[in-house]
């Protein structure tokens, strides 16, 4: 059975249909990949899966149960999937070690020493482990976002939704970001993943969606997606992304 | 002219300095938890608590304090609520602080970055758990300029309830000042000595302010 299931989302903000029929599903241990033009309904896609925006209609099934379902706990639901924002919204007074057992301790009610456990070792694993005791504001953006990827693992999720995870971050932070990202998906966690970084897209994604105007134009693994694209659409949104990203080079020479 | 001084008066100064104390203390506290729950209720209640919560305010702010107390005290008794003095003073500075303090909470409330609000909810806490862990710890270290504010003014306010003959440093002194005809003088000792517990209680804040200041917060304006 597939571990996530989106089906048929519609969502208009007033006049403005932001997406307009999505659907789309993955396996466990799969990395999605979503790019696309700004303003066409990536993040709202990304938070139509753990409902912090309700769709108009369609469903969402997480591991066979009904997310969109008005009678499942929602609470529960996003109890395990994890989210990275573009901005880490990390908790400003909690310092990093409190920011990744906050969740494990008063969501999941695991007790003080094992959540203190279990945060060290995921913040071990995003190699922040003489930062535990630092307030987010003394960390750079880039660590910041590691704290928030090791907040998310702390719950042991069965899937990590990362909305524009390096966007905000000084072009040299964004590396470290990425290869813990890179890891993750190396060692079977469940990833979407909306992101302009070309290169992880290509290297990392078992799948890439491109969405425009609210629908996926087109679905496919990377090699396909980057040497024949169905789409002339698609193509030159690849383009212009690659060559911003400095990706030209690579991108070309395997086209 | 000829200032007197007499050391027997700071026996019955003192034991009014310590009334107001007294009532300042259970008026702040008691205003304290009623006024983050108003603060609450109003950013996050539903309609009707919002209004309920807004109308409060508007009352308790848009009144002179001394009808407040003279409502609870000389008003009351005719729907059968009979308090006495001091408790119809510390009920009115308990609800006339409670709303100021809300206010103040209400500025903090807003201030709290939304997103990381936002973000707990994805762990999966409650709208209940995200206020309780998240909005109010930080709410409380950034309300505490305002807040200090408040409670210095509520100090000076609680001389208003020497009208219904609570024996308080206010009152003391007047009864004092009628018996002696020493007016200037013990006037100018009970001033000294509001000024010098105020004085006393913003230092005590500020170090409180600094002892639990976190890098971060409250930095974009609170």
């Amino acid at each position: 059975m597939e571990l996530l299931k989106v089906e048929d989302i519609r969502k208009a903000f007033g006049s403005l249909q932001v997406l307009d029929g999505v659907s789309f599903e993955m396996e466990k241990g799969d990395t999605k990949v979503i790019i696309g033009p700004s303003g066409t309904g990536k993040s709202t896609l990304l938070r139509c899966i753990n409902l912090l925006t309700k769709p108009d209609s369609g469903t969402v099934w997480l591991d066979g149960v009904e997310v969109t379902d008005p009678k499942t706990n929602i609470n529960h639901i996003r109890s395990s999937i994890g989210m990275v924002f573009q901005n880490f919204n990390l908790v400003t007074h909690l310092k990093v070690l409190d920011n990744v057992r906050i969740g494990p301790m008063r969501v999941k009610r695991i007790d003080k020493k094992r959540a203190t456990d279990l945060a060290l070792e995921k913040l071990a694993r995003v190699g922040l482990t003489d930062k535990v005791n630092s307030y987010p504001a003394e960390l750079s953006g880039g660590q910041q976002q590691r704290v928030s990827i090791a907040r998310a693992l702390a719950m042991e999720p069965k899937l990590i939704l990362f909305d524009e995870p390096t966007s905000a971050l000084d072009p040299e932070l964004i590396g470290e970001v990425l290869a813990v990202m890179e890891d993750l998906a190396q060692s079977g966690m469940s990833l979407v993943v909306v992101t302009h970084e070309i290169g992880f897209a290509h290297s990392v994604a078992d799948e890439i969606i491109f969405l425009e105007g609210g629908i996926i134009l087109e679905q496919s693994p990377p090699e396909k997606m980057f040497t024949e694209p169905k789409h002339q659409r698609t193509r030159e949104f690849l383009q212009k992304i690659a060559h911003l990203d400095g990706y030209e080079s690579r991108a070309s020479e395997e086209t | 002219m000829n200032l007197v001084f007499d050391w027997s008066w700071l026996g019955p100064l003192g034991r009014g300095l310590l009334v107001t104390f007294e009532l300042t203390l259970i008026a702040v506290s008691a205003g304290f938890v009623f006024g983050l729950l108003l603060a609450v209720g109003r950013v996050y209640g539903n309609r009707p608590i919002r209004l309920l919560s807004s109308t409060y305010l508007t009352f308790f702010r848009g009144t002179p304090m001394l009808v407040q107390i003279f409502i609870i005290y000389f008003g009351l008794p005719s729907v059968g609520i009979m308090l006495s003095s001091f408790v119809s003073g510390v009920l009115a500075l308990t609800l006339n602080s409670a709303a100021y303090q809300a206010e103040y909470f209400r500025g903090s409330i807003l201030a709290v970055n939304k997103d990381e609000i936002v973000a707990v909810r994805t762990l999966g806490m409650t709208p209940l758990q995200a206020i309780r862990h998240v909005v109010i710890p930080q709410t409380l270290r950034m309300v505490i300029p305002s807040w200090c504010n408040q409670l210095i003014n509520l100090l000076k306010f609680s001389s208003l309830v020497y009208m219904i003959r609570v024996p308080e440093l206010m009152y003391e002194g007047r009864l004092l000042a009628m018996f002696t005809y020493r007016n200037f003088e013990i006037f100018l000792i009970v001033g000294a000595m509001y000024l010098a517990t105020v004085l006393v209680l913003s230092q005590v804040l500020r170090v409180l302010e600094r002892k639990v200041r976190i890098p971060g917060l409250g930095a974009k304006g609170a």
